[in-house]
């Protein structure tokens, strides 16, 4: 039993189901609160605690749902062409905004660490929060930051910008798709996205376009500024 | 035999990525060349949208189910979250407000 346990069957088994599970949750109560990826990694973080299995036997076991990662990233490829025409009709004003924003995103959270004390691997591990998660993880592992800390910082940026993004927006006199949709993607990617996609099509379709290109650009930037930043503050 | 091209497709694109940051010493992951390199290849019409279209959508959509077994990695580092929790939270807050003022006040501004 115990070897069925800790198994790739069992494992990759129960990833799946409760992340399934959670999502009808979330579809139901319509909460952002109750994020899938959220629940399914406290869940399986229960399950691993409670049959004293290690988190390495589990890594090895569920490769081959990680696997898949990147082409997820290549994937976003075929998101932002779909985009090309959009993106082109308003190229100046778009790539300047969220050149502005991926910049910002990561200067300032890697500032903001270091002036609150915290450590190298933990700011490196910070800087890429604001983009979709496959190309965190990328940014952050190839840093030398803690990858699997990245996407919880991530997570944790994508359900404050879902919950609190709209009504920041409100706030300063935000309110048109383009604007909304752009800066809440390249805030808190696929969860700011999904929280505005009530407000219409357009909304969703700049929220992606958001996520899309402030993911390229920190792919792009963020090592460069990384390195740049370690350079002057060490 | 559809999915297969398409799968093998994404794949071809990894590994012509990753041999590409190998090659050329460039910060850039493998998966991030390789996403470049499918945009280009469907601008200059050397891939078809329908050979990609399936296997992206599904890989789009299922995105957030990838990175969950790097998630669970939580686990391991319980003790240096509760340590820097406060540069953490001041860092991820202020820095989403920042960023949803800058990209917005400079899409509004010029709209």
């Amino acid at each position: 039993m115990k070897e069925l346990m800790n198994s790739p069957l069992v494992h990759v088994c129960l990833t799946l189901a409760v992340f399934i599970l959670s999502k009808k949750l979330q579809a139901k109560f319509k909460s952002p609160l109750l994020n899938p990826i959220l629940i399914t990694i406290m869940v399986v973080i229960s399950f691993l605690l409670l049959t004293d299995i290690s988190y390495e036997d589990y890594e090895r076991n569920t490769q081959i749902i990680s696997f898949w990662l990147a082409p997820s990233v290549i994937a976003l490829g075929y998101a932002l062409y779909s985009f090309l025409a959009e993106i082109k009709a308003d190229f100046k004003k778009i790539i300047f905004s969220m050149l502005a924003g991926s910049i910002t995103g990561v200067v300032s959270v890697f500032i903001t660490a270091y002036l609150f004390g915290a450590s190298k691997a933990i700011m490196i591990s910070l800087a890429p929060k604001s983009v979709t998660t496959p190309i965190a993880i990328e940014v952050s592992s190839q840093m030398g930051g803690i990858p699997s800390l990245t996407v919880a910082f991530v997570i944790v940026v994508g359900v404050l910008g879902a919950i609190f993004g709209q009504t920041y927006l409100k706030l300063i006199g935000v309110n048109d798709p383009k604007s909304v949709g752009l800066s809440l993607g390249a805030t808190a990617h696929a969860l700011g996205t999904a929280s505005i996609s009530e407000r219409g099509p357009d909304f969703s379709a700049f929220g992606g376009l958001g996520m899309a290109l402030n993911g390229v650009l920190t792919a792009i930037l963020a090592p460069w500024l990384i390195k740049l930043l370690l350079l002057i503050l060490y | 035999m559809i999915l297969i091209k398409q799968v093998a497709i994404f794949l071809g694109l990894w590994l012509l990525g990753e041999l590409i940051s190998y090659y050329s010493h460039l910060p850039l992951s493998g998966s991030i060349i390789g996403m470049l390199l499918l945009v280009i290849g469907l601008e200059l019409k050397l891939i078809k949208t329908k050979d990609v279209k399936d296997v992206a959508n599904f890989l789009l959509n299922n995105m957030a189910m990838f990175f969950i077994p790097a998630g669970v990695g939580l686990m391991c580092h319980y003790r240096i979250l509760k340590q820097e929790w406060l540069p953490i939270s001041v860092a991820i807050i202020l820095s989403a407000i920042l960023v949803m003022t800058v990209v917005g006040l400079i899409m509004k501004k010029k709209s």
